[in-house]
């Protein structure tokens, strides 16, 4: 098993969320993240959906996910050839003694303090998946009250688009 | 032209050339009921839903063309549920047209509303919630396409009653919009001369023909290149039909119940090229050991069925009509190159296991009657002229395998989901869609009576069917796996063999009700029914409740431990396991 995570290109009508999300669950698959919102291309939404499974698994689920109507395009992104990204909400205990403890760890991450409470902080941060876990484990000592992630986003390096690039499993030999 | 939504769906389905529907009206969908009086396509009204829905089906099979059904919202459009996904796991054909609540109601839990575009989302290739009375013309034209086209399913267009009500200007749209599906129907040029390599140097090939090949019209095709290469060609439980039966390359049905020499032929298969075929449990049991020394040439319109189950060597996405022509033609410009292949001891070998371990059952004089005697008569006084439509069970097996198919689209059962009740209303559909045929239910008592309602409809709507129930007063499939599985421990498998009174049934729905539990009658009693053709007749065929199905491979074993049954002896047996070939 590893993480992969595809993009998909869908037409933004009624339903099409619940058509990929059901897929996934009815081949038995779990989704780690999933985020969509609307594209450069008006009508058009991204999804961007992070699975953990096999090679053999992933192409099937990229096959069936193809077969549906209102799917226009589905690519893999390498974690190399692409950037990725995810936003993250996170409320930190923190009482007068090491509230400034974890403001200077808020800067290491470039994160900013959003919020202040008495005996809370509230920090946004947005990175890499692994730079993202890194600041939460170094927040986790303080006691972390609440947490809300975007889940990943990303996009493939360099000037082409999604809409330009082949399927990957289509690209296979077939 | 100003029409109103309704008369925009039904104009629709006219332009899509639909000839008939089968479906019940209600509430939601009663606008749509209006303009059908005054239409070209011809409504048959069926006693419940779920026989709307087979029924569709039936017609679809036996024509190719895309069987329609319609219903009402709610408890309507469940009632069809089940034949959606009888249909998506078989990939018939199929529109289903279904009334929804007003578009302002729905969401508020309103009278008979259901989520019905929710609930049939996985069980349909795809479904659409018309929510703007303009896009009902585009939806239906879509929603046939769809359905038809790369690998046929159901597709669903709910409809709410405002939209229906609703008049707008009426406008049949120029094109599809549709830019996410594109099914390929090309085979890559390269991977067919790859397969007609290893075609060519088989020395043990076998075609495994599955329902692909019927629903893309190759049987002419699959003919040429079995001929061509001498390759035996197994069909499956879908594809029966697809190559006939007394072809001298036909080894018949492979897989759990299959003919010992289609398990056989794939098991010892140096190449196997699936035509149109998914690899199912049922046809591969344990997958691991499933023709452990082929090869796989994998052609299939639909990309996600090759490497699904079993990694292809040589995958080809197409229409299998379009594969199996090119691959003949690419054979044939192989053997000019390179000689032909020799199959001739394959050919011997698979021959002699068909002659040697055939289907054996016993009917004795005087004995109980056997369920295969009556297929085995069946097929023999119609001369095989018959479209034969099977339920779900023991029947259903000695359907498959003792009448003798040698035309296309003369079979028509549920293989995927395997839905007891499918034969009656799948039977009038059939009828329905092809009515200069003998149309024959081969029936269970189970099953008959899940949608033997369906017969009030043929006799309103006169569409003449023959059903032969092969009553052997028990869930009998389920029974058999209780005597072999669960050692003899009966549980909830008995139904009794009267009651119903299947001939006073018959005659209560105004066909014709006969009985038959002697070998020596069957005949008699087949050609009583076979005479008739001003009504449909019901034949109670009451059989032996012991009699199994065999050969078996149990569920999830190895092939290779396929058990002949009790008509073989212990030293056959111990030869079939071993693959025995004589030299003559
Ligand atoms: C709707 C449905 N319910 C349950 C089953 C499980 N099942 C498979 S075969 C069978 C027995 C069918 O009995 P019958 O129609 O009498 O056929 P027989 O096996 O006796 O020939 C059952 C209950 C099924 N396939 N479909
Ligand atoms: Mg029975």
């Amino acid at each position: 098993m590893s993480t992969h995570t595809i993009s998909v290109l869908v037409e933004d009508r009624p339903g099409v969320l619940a058509r990929i999300s059901g897929l996934f669950s009815r081949r038995g698959f779990n989704i780690d993240s999933l985020a969509v919102g609307p594209t450069e291309d008006p009508g058009r939404s991204r999804m961007t959906i992070v699975v953990d499974c096999a090679e053999r698994p992933l192409e099937q689920v990229t096959k069936q996910l193809n077969k549906l109507v209102h799917v226009l395009k589905i690519v893999e992104l390498e974690p190399d050839r692409s950037v990725e990204r995810e936003l993250v909400l996170v409320k930190v205990k923190a009482d007068p003694s090491v509230r400034y403890q974890i403001i200077e760890l808020a800067e290491m991450f470039r994160a900013k303090i959003v919020d202040v409470g008495p005996d809370a902080l509230s920090i946004e941060a947005t990175g890499s998946p692994a730079k993202v876990q890194a600041m939460l484990e170094l927040l986790d000592p303080y006691g972390i009250r609440e947490l809300a992630r975007t889940g990943r986003v990303a996009l493939a390096r360099g000037g082409k688009g999604i809409a330009d690039k082949p399927l990957r499993v289509a690209a296979r030999p077939a | 032209m100003k029409v109103t939504g309704a008369q925009s769906l039904i104009r629709s389905l006219e332009a899509c050339d639909v000839d008939v529907v089968f479906g019940l009206p209600g509430g939601a969908i009663l606008p749509a009921y209006d303009p059908i009086r005054e239409s070209s396509v011809r409504h048959i009204l069926v006693r419940h839903e779920q026989g709307a829905g087979h029924a569709a089906e039936g017609y679809a099979w036996a024509t190719g063309k895309v069987g329609v059904c319609m219903a009402t919202s709610g408890p309507g459009a469940t009632n069809l549920v089940t034949a959606l996904c009888d249909a998506y796991m078989d990939s018939v054909p199929l529109v289903a047209i279904t009334g929804q609540v007003p578009s302002w109601a729905i969401g508020s839990d309103a009278f008979q509303e259901a989520d019905t575009t929710g609930i049939t989302m996985p069980v349909t290739k795809h479904n659409e919630l018309v929510l703007d009375i303009d896009r009902i013309p585009g939806a239906i034209a879509e929603a046939f396409h769809i359905a038809a086209s790369g690998r046929p399913g159901p597709v669903l267009v709910d409809v709410p009653k405002d939209i229906l009500q609703a008049t707008t200007e009426w406008a049949w749209p120029a094109t599809n919009e549709l830019p996410g599906y594109r099914p390929v129907t090309r085979p890559n040029g390269k991977r067919v001369r790859e397969a007609a390599a290893l075609l060519r140097a088989a020395r043990r090939p076998v075609l495994y023909v599955g329902g692909g090949v019927t629903k893309a019209g190759a049987e002419a095709a699959l003919r040429e290149l079995a001929e061509a290469s001498g390759a035996p060609v197994t069909t499956t439980l879908m594809a029966r039909g697809a190559f006939p039966d007394s072809h001298p390359l036909a080894l018949g049905m492979p897989g759990m119940h299959g003919n010992y020499a289609a398990v056989a032929a794939l098991q010892e298969a140096d190449l196997l090229v699936a035509l149109g075929a998914r690899f199912d449990d049922r046809v591969t049991g344990n997958l691991a050991t499933f023709a452990p020394k082929a090869r796989i040439v994998h052609a299939d319109i639909d990309p996600a069925e090759i490497g699904k189950n079993r990694v292809a060597d040589v995958p080809i996405v197409g229409d299998v009509k379009l594969v199996t022509e090119e691959l003949a033609a690419a054979y044939k410009a192989a053997v000019t190159a390179d000689g032909a292949a020799d199959t001739e001891a394959w050919q011997r070998a698979t021959a002699q296991w068909k002659q040697r371990f055939p289907f054996r059952y016993d009917q004795q004089d005087g004995g109980p009657l056997k369920p295969q005697h009556v297929v085995e008569r069946v097929s023999a006084l119609t001369g095989g002229e018959a479209v034969v439509v099977a339920g779900v069970g023991q029947h259903q097996m000695y359907a498959a395998q003792h009448f003798r198919f040698d035309r296309p689209r003369s079979w028509i059962n549920s293989g995927g989901l395997g839905t007891m009740g499918f034969a009656v209303p799948a039977a009038m559909g059939a009828k329905v869609g092809r009515p200069d045929e003998l149309v024959v239910a081969i029936d269970g008592d189970g099953c008959f009576q899940m949608t033997a309602q369906e017969l009030a409809t043929c006799t309103t709507e006169r569409i003449p069917i023959k059903v032969f129930i092969l009553n052997n007063g028990h869930l009998g499939m389920v029974r058999q796996w209780q005597e072999l599985f669960y050692d003899e421990r009966y549980s909830e498998v008995h139904l009794g063999f009267e009651c119903p009174d299947y001939v006073k049934l018959a005659e209560a729905y105004g066909a014709l009700g006969l009985r038959c539990d002697r070998a020596e009658d069957v005949d008699a009693t087949l050609e009583k029914a076979l005479a008739t053709d001003d009504q449909s007749v019901v034949v109670d065929f009451r059989v032996d409740t012991h009699e199994g199905v065999f050969p078996m491979v149990p569920a999830g074993r190895p092939n290779d431990e396929i058990i002949l049954g009790p008509e073989f002896s212990p030293e056959e047996q111990a030869a079939a396991t071993r693959r025995e070939v004589r030299t003559q």
